[in-house]
């Protein structure tokens, strides 16, 4: 038996029911110890204060935001090459969790900011990828939304993502380029990664950690729905035929 | 296919508006500026290629809809797809009549603009070659949007929302072209960019288009 | 015109659309010289199989066998450009299937008189038979014609019946998808309520969703 097995739709919704037994309490003990240890139980630093505890937000969202399309696009490649029902649903179902995502990484970027930059919003080249990285997700779920037919959407969007995977990138070689060109100044949030102190470190793995385990759950989750929808609609359309 | 082109010509300018529509818009949207942003020569010289470019991409986006729709609903394209030619290849043909009837008129349009805009004198051949180079990689992405949206019926809007964010680094490169060639600086790197996005859209996005309307016409 | 080397043949043909079944076990051979009637109700998925041979969208399961490039495909919209004229209309045509040669149509279909008249300003009728003018300018056997008469006249229908005979006289072949009789005598009629496809648990065909959803 290949790996391919599970992308059958029964297969699929057994062995994510199995999962998510584990995951659901998985992904509960990973955020609660990992936010719990770095909100209350990491020392102030000594600059930025308290703020910087945002990172234990901020930092795991902006990766899921990220890598919740990269998912996306294996998916609508698995999903092109060897047409599994289950791929092209799975890269629906995780379009609005890598959306929100990069919202929650944009806002809680902007609080962060505030403090330490004395502005909720400044062009640069990072974050002004992460609000294009939005609009393709906006752009994506739109056309999902839009079509009727749910072969054809699954076709549609996979093209999409596909060519806007390609765009994204040229997008963040254009805007790191379009910023050098505006100002010189000094990256501002590349710092932090190497900063970040022993005591920052451990709680933060655990809450990327924790995050990711969130997203699995998620996206399996969602997906039983949508796969429960298009039973729902196979059935549907099984009576109308008579 | 050179009867594709020839027709869609014929059928811009027998309808009326194909020219003039997007030339009008591009000139509305440039005197709105110095409306909203006031008269001031510096500023507006300061952010003339922005608003130039901003305003050709808006022109551009305005016509996108009608590449394939018209041709959808009297059921040519269903014959077009049935006739010898490949898809790919009458997608190339139809992006290439919409940038003859958008993006060139807008390049020739844009010094007259640009004077209204106060663009400073340097900028102005560089403002020609960069929409000339970069407006036809505005067509090619977007009869790619056309494409996977011809059989929607709200499709005018979804298509600005799927290739607004796909114009992101064409707007870059050329207003960065622009503002350099206006200040004196080297353009080097922003002219080959553009370049490069619109070589590589014009080779590998017709394979995306037609794939995207084989499976519309399903 | 070229007669074709081999005729239009479905095996085992299953059509669907929105992802179900709509007709299944089709099994027909389309000679050159012949014509074909395809019958059934509203719905029953004339225009869907029509689209299918022509290619437009993948079979659900089976076989169709037919030479490349010979089949011609009309359906109910004509594909014509109102601001166009008449013969600047059937020029496109021609060009894009590398005949050129509009003469035949124009006479075929009796436009003579009309072709400097631009699309928009013609009758319901006459642009009918400038859509059926296209067929003939394509110059490929097979046409496949999907309610070729909607708003003909009673004489353009014997001038429609005409040129298919003489278009099945030059060793081609329709298949016409319709509810009136064209006066078409010789042609086959292909009932298609026995192929409407069952319920799978008839044994009929699973779809798209079926087959991975339930």
């Amino acid at each position: 038996m290949s790996i391919w097995k599970y992308a059958n739709p029964k297969q699929f919704m057994q062995t994510s029911a199995w999962a998510l037994r584990w995951l659901v309490p998985l992904t509960a003990v990973l955020m609660v110890l990992g936010l719990v240890w770095g909100f209350f139980f990491t020392p102030p630093e000594l600059r930025q204060g308290s703020t910087v505890k945002i990172i234990f937000l901020h930092v795991p969202s902006a990766m899921i935001g990220i890598n919740a399309w990269l998912m996306m696009l294996v998916a609508s490649l698995i999903w092109f090459i060897r047409r599994h029902h289950v791929s092209a649903l799975a890269a629906r179902a995780a379009a609005p969790i890598g959306a929100t995502m990069t919202l929650i990484a944009l806002i809680t970027g902007a609080i962060w900011g505030e403090p330490m930059w004395g502005t909720w919003w400044a062009w640069d080249p990072r974050l002004t990828s992460f609000l294009i990285l939005f609009l393709f997700y906006l752009g994506y779920m739109a056309l999902w939304a839009a079509i009727e037919e749910p072969d054809t959407a699954a076709d549609l969007t996979s093209v999409l993502c596909l060519v806007g995977s390609v765009f994204a990138l040229l997008s963040r070689y254009a805007v790191n380029f379009w910023n050098q060109g505006l100002h010189q100044g000094p990256s501002l949030t590349v710092a932090q990664k190497q900063h970040v102190a022993d005591a920052y470190w451990y709680p933060l793995m655990i809450c990327i950690a924790g995050f990711i385990a969130f997203f699995v759950t998620l996206v399996l989750l969602r997906t039983r729905t949508e796969i429960r929808a298009r039973r729902l609609q196979a059935l549907l359309a099984r009576e109308r035929m008579g | 296919m050179i009867a594709l082109f020839l027709r869609d010509l014929r059928l811009a300018i027998r309808a009326g508006g194909g020219f003039g529509l997007g030339l009008g818009f591009f000139l509305i949207v440039v005197v709105l500026v110095p409306l909203g942003v006031g008269p001031e020569g510096r500023t507006l010289s300061l952010i003339a290629p922005g608003i130039l470019w901003v305003a050709a991409l808006l022109a551009c986006l305005l016509s996108l809809d009608r590449i394939f729709a018209l041709d959808h609903e009297d059921g040519s394209l269903d014959l077009l797809a049935t006739a010898p030619i490949p898809l790919e290849g009458v997608v190339t043909m139809k992006a290439l009549a919409h940038w003859v009837t958008t993006g060139l008129p807008l390049t020739l349009a844009s010094p007259v603009l640009a004077l209204l805009m106060n663009l400073p004198g340097p900028g102005y051949p560089w403002l020609m070659l960069s929409l000339a180079l970069g407006t036809p990689a505005l067509s090619v992405i977007g009869t790619f949007g056309a494409a996977l949206t011809v059989g929607l019926k709200r499709g005018g809007l979804l298509l600005s929302l799927l290739v607004l964010p796909l114009y992101v680094p064409t707007l870059i490169f050329g207003a960065e072209l622009v503002k350099r060639g206006a200040a004196g600086q080297a353009v080097a790197t922003p002219f080959l960019l553009l370049a490069g996005i619109t070589a590589g859209a014009a080779a590998l996005l017709p394979f995306a288009s037609a794939a995207a309307l084989r499976v519309n016409l399903r | 015109m070229t007669p074709p080397a081999a005729a239009l043949a479905v095996t085992d043909l299953a059509v669907s659309r929105g992802g179900l079944p709509v007709l299944e076990r089709l099994r027909f051979t389309l000679h050159p010289g012949r014509a074909l009637i395809l019958r059934g109700p509203n719905g029953s998925g004339k225009t869907t199989l029509l689209r299918t041979l022509a290619g437009l969208q993948p079979p659900l399961a089976g076989f169709i066998t037919a030479p490349p490039e010979t089949i011609a495909y009309a359906s109910h919209a004509d594909g014509l450009k109102a601001t166009l004229t008449v013969a600047e209309n059937l020029a496109f045509w021609a060009q894009i299937f590398g005949t050129g040669d509009i003469g035949a149509a124009v006479d075929g279909m009796n436009l003579r008189g009309l072709l400097d008249r631009q699309a928009q300003n013609l009758s319901a009728g006459q642009k009918r038979r400038l859509g059926l003018a296209r067929l003939l300018v394509t110059g490929r056997p097979f046409w496949l014609l999907d309610e070729p008469t909607i708003s003909l006249d009673v004489a353009s229908v014997a001038l429609f019946a005409e040129v298919v005979r003489s278009h099945l006289a030059a060793g081609g072949a329709v298949l016409i998808a319709t509810h009136i009789d064209l006066g078409l005598p010789e042609a086959e009629v292909l009932d298609l309520a026995p192929h409407r496809a069952r319920a799978p648990a008839a044994g009929g065909l699973m779809g798209a969703f079926d087959e991975a959803f339930l």
